[in-house]
């Protein structure tokens, strides 16, 4: 059975990455309605934060059984 | 009612949540093949994934909504039930109660009161707590509609049954193991969900500091202001919180409750177990950052008029426990709002997850098998713990329309808890410290305790009684009542357990050993060093939670 880590580490991931790129498209094509504090883009470096916890897990935990 | 839109991004990222929690159903099925595997996780967990479910499965709806919104409410001293209201009695676990649940090989706690008293008490208590289990998983569903009807404007029903049947549908299909699995999910996704709310809100607002200049004096401390329980948020003095809260309440949760206590059942070894409440106390310190602090937020940019912050409101009445999700709403752009919505469904499909994996383990071994089919083999207490997860799905459903009468969540969850958990851990306390408490003390004891809880609630609910005499202060508040409702009921437990016990038959000191204090070996983990035992992490523990209390005096 693949460790629960396992599983954390892939649904950040996705996420994660999900988040990031919607940032960076919204970088280029803002959206007509802005949220307070929209300038800081905080999808960037919100799903980037993501993606980098979500990638140590997953080699930390790839090969690893419950 | 507003409600806000998501676009496709946000969609798809709740969509995969979902599919992540039914694909791990259906994953961790093949791996559920006896009652051990579905009822106690097949009891192979390390103390981390123990903790953090142990953490997790508290983590619901109270948590969240209840919280944040309480926040808005009474201010900061709702901190108190992260860190005096918890941590003592988490720590207390580990350290002394833990090896008389674990090494007694239980299932469940009405399991130990079985051993420890008799079939009676073992009865009583499985059926309060399964109760409770399902009222508790209303709330979770109530929660959860709030969010959906809130954000996506769907209707109440259609959001309780979605968020019902999906849990019905994963915890059918592995029972505690998919609970645990999803429980751990969601904690990193509530962290990186809604930890970002209290980032941007610092951002907003400039600094923590200017965060509580903006709020009044009697909502931005926790202690300095509860010598009077007039001049605090609460209206409660600190005599309420440390003997209703911090002792009776948290201790009787904390240490009694099922729901929680059945994670760290399913450790791999004692020292695991002890270990589980113990690592869950120092993430449980770390939840005001984003519950209390986001309430917080919210107080100060409501007095600030320009800031176009404004709680929902239901006919009139400010609802509280929108709090949150407004928050989330305003700080959240396209996808990160996605990933907010989905913590918060993560909470709420968790929370109610944990009771029902609670509920149909004490359904099956302590009602079901202990009442009605004491000859059930495993592969039909395996069968009749999917089936009481279904019925006890649909019944939950039914007690989120209750729920939807309270003022706000959590006074409707202190309520339940004062009327089961509080007398409860009276004889919880006694049976395990005191060799000579009898079964029909214990019995009779619990008895007088609950009902004296429940009749208290009613009598103020309907006016019978003026709430000063349970609060014994001039000033009301639904919270301050519950904390002291749960007090008189421990203590008419307590002592009634204590008087009835010198008159009735004591069982011998034999069948007691490893289940009471002082009549069985207490050296546990002995042959660690001092820094890898659970006593280290526990003194840790203690002493953030003295330095938070400190800081934020």
């Amino acid at each position: 059975m693949k460790s629960i880590w396992y599983f954390v580490a892939l649904i950040l991931l996705v996420i994660g990455g999900l988040i990031f790129l919607t940032g960076i498209y919204h970088l280029f094509s803002p959206p007509e309605i802005e949220t307070v504090l929209f300038e800081i883009h905080p999808n960037i470096w919100w799903g980037f934060l993501m993606i980098i916890f979500g990638s140590i897990m997953y080699f930390k935990t790839r090969n690893r059984i419950a | 009612m507003q409600t806000i839109g998501l676009q496709i991004i946000d969609w798809i990222i709740i969509l995969i949540y979902f599919g992540f929690v039914l694909g791990i159903g259906f994953y961790l099925r093949k791996f559920t093949t006896s009652e051990e595997d579905f009822f106690l996780a097949g009891r192979k967990n390390s103390s981390w994934v123990a903790g953090l479910a142990f953490l997790s499965a508290n983590l619901g709806a109270l948590e969240l909504l209840g919280m944040t919104g309480n926040t808005f409410k009474y201010g900061m001293y709702v901190a108190h039930f992260y860190w005096i209201g918890a941590i003592p009695a988490m720590v207390f676990l580990g350290i002394y109660m833990m090896p008389f649940y674990y090494s007694s090989k239980i299932k469940s706690i009405p399991g130990y009161l079985k051993l420890r008293f008799d079939e009676k008490t073992r009865v009583l208590n499985g059926i309060a707590f399964a109760i409770m289990t399902l009222l508790v998983s209303g709330i979770n569903c109530y929660a959860m509609a709030l969010v959906l009807h809130t954000f996506l404007g769907w209707n109440w029903d259609i959001s309780m049954w979605a968020s019902a049947l999906t849990v019905m549908a994963y915890v059918t299909l592995s029972g505690l193991m998919s609970a645990i699995f999803t429980e751990i999910i969601q904690f990193f996704l509530i962290w990186f969900g809604l930890f970002l709310v209290s980032i941007m809100g610092i951002i907003e607002i400039g600094s923590l500091d200017q965060i509580l200049t903006r709020l009044p004096d009697s909502m931005n401390t926790l202690w300095s202001t509860s010598s009077d329980p007039t001049q605090n948020g609460m209206l409660i003095h600190w005599a309420g919180i440390v003997l209703g809260l911090g002792f009776v309440l948290s201790f009787g949760y904390w240490t009694t409750d099922f729901l929680v206590v059945q994670r760290a059942f399913s450790a791999k070894n004692l020292r695991a177990a002890r270990m589980t409440p113990i690592l869950a106390s120092f993430f449980k310190m770390a939840l005001p950052f984003i519950v209390i602090l986001a309430g917080l937020i919210a107080i100060a940019l409501s007095s600030d008029p320009n800031s176009g912050f404004k709680l929902l409101e239901d006919g009139g009445k400010i609802n509280y426990d929108s709090a949150l999700p407004l928050l989330i709403a305003r700080y959240y752009p396209t996808g990160l709002i996605g990933l907010g919505v989905t913590a918060l469904l993560a909470g709420f499909m968790a929370g109610q997850a944990g009771n029902i994996s609670a509920f149909n383990t004490v359904w099956t071994y302590d009602i079901y098998k202990s009442v009605l089919n004491k000859n059930a083999s495993d592969n039909h207490l395996l069968w009749m713990g999917r089936a009481s997860t279904i019925v006890g799905v649909i019944i939950s459903l039914g007690t989120a329309y209750w729920a939807k009468s309270f003022p706000s969540i959590m006074d409707y969850m202190q309520a339940i808890f004062s009327w089961v958990n509080a007398p409860l851990f009276a004889t919880m306390l006694l049976g395990m410290f005191i060799w000579w408490i009898t079964p029909n003390g214990a019995f009779w004891g619990l008895v007088v305790g609950m009902l004296s809880s429940f009749g208290m609630w009613l009598a103020v609910k309907f006016n019978w009684i003026n709430e000063s005499i349970i609060t014994m202060s001039t000033v009301q508040s639904d919270m301050a009542a519950n904390f002291w409702r749960a007090w008189w009921a421990w203590l008419i437990c307590f002592i009634l357990t204590i008087a009835i016990s010198f008159f009735t038959l004591k069982k011998p000191k034999e069948e007691l050993v490893g289940l009471v204090k002082g009549l069985a070996d207490e050296k546990y983990d002995s042959h660690l060093i001092f820094i890898k035992r659970p006593e280290f992490f526990a003194i840790i523990a203690t002493i953030v939670l003295i330095v938070l209390n400190i800081l934020f005096w």
